[in-house]
């Protein structure tokens, strides 16, 4: 991508444009700002006040008392606990699942381009549409597939969403996600000459050091890039929870985005949800910050 | 030797059409049980060879109109506005690669690190007092914000592929940069613009977040309508797998179609 951009830049100040690139980029910028920056910061405002939308007139302000309610309440740490264990636990299983489907679809047999087709249905599903399959067609504890096939297995049927809610939720976001870690993945594969795998095998290597020192080093670049998209977006998994457990039972399946939901929607409690909403942007940050600039290194060395 | 190298083929052959089958199922069962009555769909041990009916459908179909018309034009509309605000920025941040222009482009990519959440509440507050509340142009506002750092990116990885030395031609003709954009940016990268847009639609299309809380009833698209239906008629799966068919088959087949471009989307055109 930079290679082919640099002749531009030297190029670029000789032409005599009136309509400068600034004016071009600006209308994009601008809207940007608006609609995330500006909405951004009045929401770290709120956070520091005690504002509920249904106690009308009173905003005090109350300085950190927000986030140290969110921080040292217990019932609150959990949340940030199934946020991370949601987002991290997603990733593991997607990465696995998705590398494997990927080392296996970039072999050569009959129906492979169609099976990579149909293989990415499930991310294109609406998470809303996902989440209410789920629930009441397959983890259903009476009528449910799943409990059919225990059934019939001689086992005790299992009310999924109520005893393994946490699993039950990975378990189901992973089916959503492994469709684009394959494709990332598998891309990342397609994209390695045939000629260091055949150089490879010349010099002996077995199949193991072949994929450890010819397939792995040139697929760093694509499982980074599926580790900093998933973590982004699931750590703003919403949808999914909405649909088929709605936080529950308890706070089991309650991660921030849900939280935040529950707080400003039902209970109209704006400032902690404020406050809620600053850290949840603060870890998607910092962690998209480290994944952005191992990418960068990375591809920079290559 | 030979033999058992083409056994391990065809066992790993095997295993993946296995492995297929078990990601395909869950779909299949929804589309299977949108044609069967609510008692086949419920019927333990599950019905799988029965006699198709529409019925279903028909049902699902009376408000299903109002939801699809919203979410249609929240996704064309956020495309178009996210293409109008986006495709000249690509072009300048193409065409013109500065250092700063990098920075705008990373900046451009850090909003996609904002989460929703974060700035649902003041959203919320400032629609309220905007009455943009339950109104589409109030969602396709949001959604525009979602697609338009995605419209920069995957655009100025297509433009920087046209070869410069057709812009110099150009400007050697007397070209404006208005006839670059028009004339040689825009038409050059036709099927960049296509699979971006073809995203853009998908992801607005399956947006709930903002849906769910900026809209209510007037302006609500599909995600909110199939949410109702978990609450509201939770318990007639036929007739909620016909209207969860009817919302998913038109993102399926575009993104079946564009599955080539997906990646280049989804990976900000990092792995091609």
């Amino acid at each position: 991508m930079t290679a082919a951009a640099t002749p531009h830049a030297t190029a670029a100040p000789r032409r005599g444009f009136r309509l400068t690139p600034a004016a071009l980029i600006w209308p994009a910028l601008l809207y940007l700002i608006l609609t995330t920056q500006v909405p951004f910061f009045m929401t770290v405002y709120y956070s520091f006040f005690r504002y509920n939308l249904a106690i009308p007139g009173a905003r005090p302000f109350i300085g950190l008392d927000n986030y140290k309610n969110l921080l040292t309440d217990p019932q609150n740490l959990t949340i940030l606990w199934n946020t991370v264990v949601l987002a991290g636990g997603t990733l593991i299983l997607t990465l696995i699942i998705g590398a494997a489907l990927a080392l296996l679809l970039n072999r050569d047999f009959p129906g492979r381009a169609l099976l990579r087709t149909l293989l990415i249905s499930s991310f294109l599903v609406m998470p809303v549409v996902t989440a209410v399959v789920w629930k009441n067609m397959l983890l259903n504890p009476a009528f449910g597939f799943f409990s059919w096939v225990l059934t019939s297995l001689g086992l005790p049927p299992v009310d999924f969403l109520a005893q393994y809610p946490m699993a039950s939720v990975i378990a189901m976001i992973t089916w959503e996600w492994t469709p684009f870690a394959m494709l990332i993945l598998l891309t990342g594969l397609q994209s390695l000459p045939d000629d260091q795998i055949e150089a490879a095998r010349l010099d002996g290597a077995s199949p193991w050091q072949e994929f450890r020192f010819v397939v792995l080093p040139h697929w760093t670049q694509a499982i980074q890039v599926v580790v900093l998209m998933e973590t982004i977006a699931l750590l703003q998994v919403y949808g999914e929870i909405y649909g088929s457990t709605s936080g529950g039972p308890g706070l089991a399946t309650t991660n921030l985005p849900y939280f935040i939901y529950q707080k400003a929607f039902a209970e109209y409690n704006i400032g902690l949800a404020s406050a809620a909403g600053v850290i949840t942007v603060v870890l998607t940050n910092v962690l998209a910050a480290y994944m952005l600039r191992l990418l960068t290194r990375t591809s920079r060395s290559e | 030797m030979k033999a058992q190298i083409r056994l391990r083929n065809t066992l790993l052959t095997l295993v993946t059409y296995l492995i297929a089958a078990a990601f395909l199922f869950p779909l299949v069962w929804m589309f299977m049980a949108a044609f069967k009555t609510e008692a086949q769909a419920f019927a333990t041990p599950p019905v799988f060879i029965f006699t198709p009916t529409l019925e279903n459908f028909e049902k699902a179909m009376g408000s299903y109109f109002p939801a699809l018309r919203n979410s249609l034009i929240a996704a064309v509309g956020s495309t178009v506005l996210a293409f109008i605000l986006g495709l000249p920025a690509a072009f300048a941040l193409a065409v013109y690669p500065t250092r700063r222009a990098q920075n705008v482009l990373t900046w451009m990519l850090s909003t996609k690190f904002m989460p929703a959440v974060g700035v649902i509440v003041p959203l919320f507050l400032i629609y309220r007092n905007l009455d943009l509340l339950d109104t589409l142009p109030g969602l396709i506002l949001m959604y525009t914000t979602m697609n338009l750092p995605l419209v920069v990116w995957m655009m100025h990885s297509y433009m920087t592929e046209i070869p410069y030395a057709i812009y110099e031609a150009a400007k050697v003709d007397g070209a404006t940069v208005a006839q670059e954009f028009f004339g040689i940016a825009l038409p050059l990268s036709t099927p960049g613009m296509a699979a971006t847009a073809l995203l853009c639609l998908i992801f607005a299309w399956n947006e709930v977040f903002f849906a769910l809380n900026l809209t209510s009833s007037d302006a609500a698209p599909l995600s909110v309508f199939i949410g109702e239906f978990k609450t509201s008629q939770g318990l007639f799966w036929a007739q909620l797998s016909a209207a969860a068919t009817l919302v998913v088959l038109p993102v399926l087949i575009f993104g079946w179609v564009a599955q080539r471009q997906l990646v280049r989307g989804l990976s900000f055109g990092a792995v091609k």
